[in-house]
């Protein structure tokens, strides 16, 4: 595999206060791959995937060291509209975090707040997001149901819609099946190999099955420290380091 | 005493006290009713003072509650939902920022004739307003700002953090997130708080005695700066300083049952409006 690098991170650091979240991070992940990142609670995964689209600066005291680039650009230069990077670089969470308004609201939200006022193009630009979310078919005849009536499987799969309609280039994905049942993890896994033609996606998981399935990198975080980065295929039959080995068989974590 | 025993002793005292304020409650009430229902006609609402304030109506203090307490409205609403906003979304979790939010929790517990002298000394005399509508509003408005701030903080703490961090990593800027997600969530909260602040300075006193409330007037207020007849003073009066007190007893109790009336009818508004908002996000779930 001889991906493009779309994220490259240098030598980073980042600090809650006093506290060392993430300790000399050197990753590159290529471009249109999917990038698992495995490891126990509280090993910096999820601080790591704030820090790709500055969504870790809305918690007060932090503190990143070092250089974070997507495609070439700095994104903690001093130039870097952090609005322009987050519509780059989205966010799927944890829980389903769908809003309060209507399944077609939902979708048209991202598009409306930069802009788009034209009813046919949104039209068509929610049908697309819902289609390539494969959400379409089963909320097709209610898109002006209120979203948080829909099962959570759905709801995750409607804020995945909701952030391919502001056409990013990066997904960042923090345990988007953690808060699902089995047939809802699988379409939403059947998904993320769907979207990789098109994005560059960086999924943390705690489910060492799912890293296996769907990616083709992936790294070990323990600690704040990456212990291991390498194909996926290679680190689940062959890892490099004990610890990771000691973690993917369950001896720990 | 076994545990079941106590479990009844500590139920009916929890009960008797429940039922001695409600009692209270039910006396003043039953007391106004009664001794006022006899008085209230469509004249006495629709027509002005006659003969000392021994006859007629209270139109004019009905209409200069109304304007006093729209006056307060146009300042304190956007102001304390304004400052509010800044608190809870934007200000820095600092000491400086809680000693802010405590003084104004503070500044709600300050006695109403206080606000009515800072009223005095900053409105009528600073500013130049003289005693009038927009003095006295402007004093009422200082009141009821901590009321609109705490309620608003408090419904806008209720929003889930979900509905802002879903639309910042859309893309959406800080102000973006706070207009199309956060404020429609809050919006019943800060319209109960909104209301409720407003009901308590329609039926203040104090603070508009010496901004802008007058005895007696014969006419209307023609402009924001005229004085105007108010539904708390004109009670006053007619119970405590009328020359012929007994005689205006009926007259004054007529008075409180349109205030009380007017007051509650408010807050029901209120209750109404969120348990409506309430059942409409049920619904959505």
């Amino acid at each position: 595999m001889t991906q493009m690098a779309k994220i490259v991170t240098r030598n980073l650091n980042m600090y809650y206060s006093d506290f060392q979240a993430l300790k000399n991070i050197n990753l590159t992940i290529g471009e249109k791959e999917v990038t698992a990142l495995i490891g126990p609670s509280g090993c910096g995964k999820s601080t790591f995937l704030r820090v790709l689209n500055r969504m870790n600066e809305l918690i007060g005291d932090t503190r990143v060291e070092g250089k974070v680039y997507i495609d070439n650009q700095d994104i903690y230069g001093p130039k870097v509209d952090v609005v322009e990077l987050r519509k780059r670089v989205g966010m799927v969470f944890q829980k389903p975090n769908p809003f309060p308004k209507s399944i077609y609201d939902n979708v048209a939200y991202g598009p409306r707040i930069h802009g788009l006022k034209d009813k046919q193009k949104l039209d068509e630009l929610v049908e697309k997001s819902l289609k390539q979310a494969a959400l379409w078919d089963e909320v097709k005849d209610r898109l002006n149901a209120p979203a948080l009536g829909l099962s959570g499987g759905q709801q995750q799969r409607l804020c995945i819609a909701r952030l391919l309609a502001v056409e990013p280039e990066v997904l960042l994905m923090d345990e988007p099946t953690s808060a699902l049942d089995p047939i809802s993890t699988m379409k939403i896994e059947e998904l993320v190999k769907s979207l990789k033609e098109r994005y560059t996606i960086v999924i943390v998981t705690h489910n060492m099955q799912q890293a296996a399935r769907i990616s083709d990198k992936t790294a070990f975080f323990l600690n704040g420290e990456v212990v291991e980065f390498n194909e996926t295929e290679k680190m689940f039959t062959n890892p490099a380091d004990q610890r990771t080995e000691d973690y993917i068989t369950g001896r720990f974590g | 005493m076994s545990g079941r025993q106590k479990q009844f002793v500590g139920f009916s005292v929890l009960r008797l006290s429940a039922l001695v304020v409600l009692l209270i409650l039910v006396v003043i009430l039953g007391d106004i009713v009664v001794k006022g229902a006899g008085v209230i006609s469509w004249d006495f609402l629709t027509q002005a003072p006659t003969n000392g304030m021994t006859e007629g109506g209270i139109f004019p203090a009905v209409v200069g509650t109304f304007l006093v307490t729209l006056i307060t409205a146009v300042i304190a609403v956007p102001l304390g939902i304004f400052a509010a906003i800044y608190l809870n979304e934007y200000a820095p979790k600092t000491k400086v920022t809680r000693l802010i939010r405590l003084s104004i929790r503070n500044l709600a517990g300050v006695p109403s004739v206080v606000f009515g002298l800072f009223g005095v000394a900053l409105f009528v005399r600073l500013f130049g307003f003289g005693t009038s509508l927009i003095a006295a509003g402007a004093t009422l408005g200082l009141l009821t700002l901590p009321v609109i701030i705490t309620a608003s903080e408090e419904a806008l703490k209720t929003v889930p953090n979900s509905y802002r961090e879903g639309a910042l990593a859309l893309g959406a800027t800080k102000w973006q997130a706070i207009r199309t997600n956060v404020l429609p969530s809050a919006l019943p909260g800060i319209l109960t708080g909104v209301i409720l602040g407003l009901a308590r300075a329609a039926g203040e006193t104090a603070p508009i005695l010496f901004t802008g409330v007058a005895f007696y007037l014969p006419f209307l207020p023609d402009s924001i700066f005229s004085q105007f007849m108010a539904l708390p003073y004109h009670l006053y009066i007619l119970a405590t300083q009328h020359h012929a007190i007994e005689q205006v007893r009926p007259l004054a109790y007529g008075t409180a049952l349109v205030l009380i009336t007017l007051v509650f009818s408010m807050n029901l508004f209120a209750i109404i409006l969120r348990s409506y908002f309430r059942r409409k996000a049920v619904n959505s779930r």
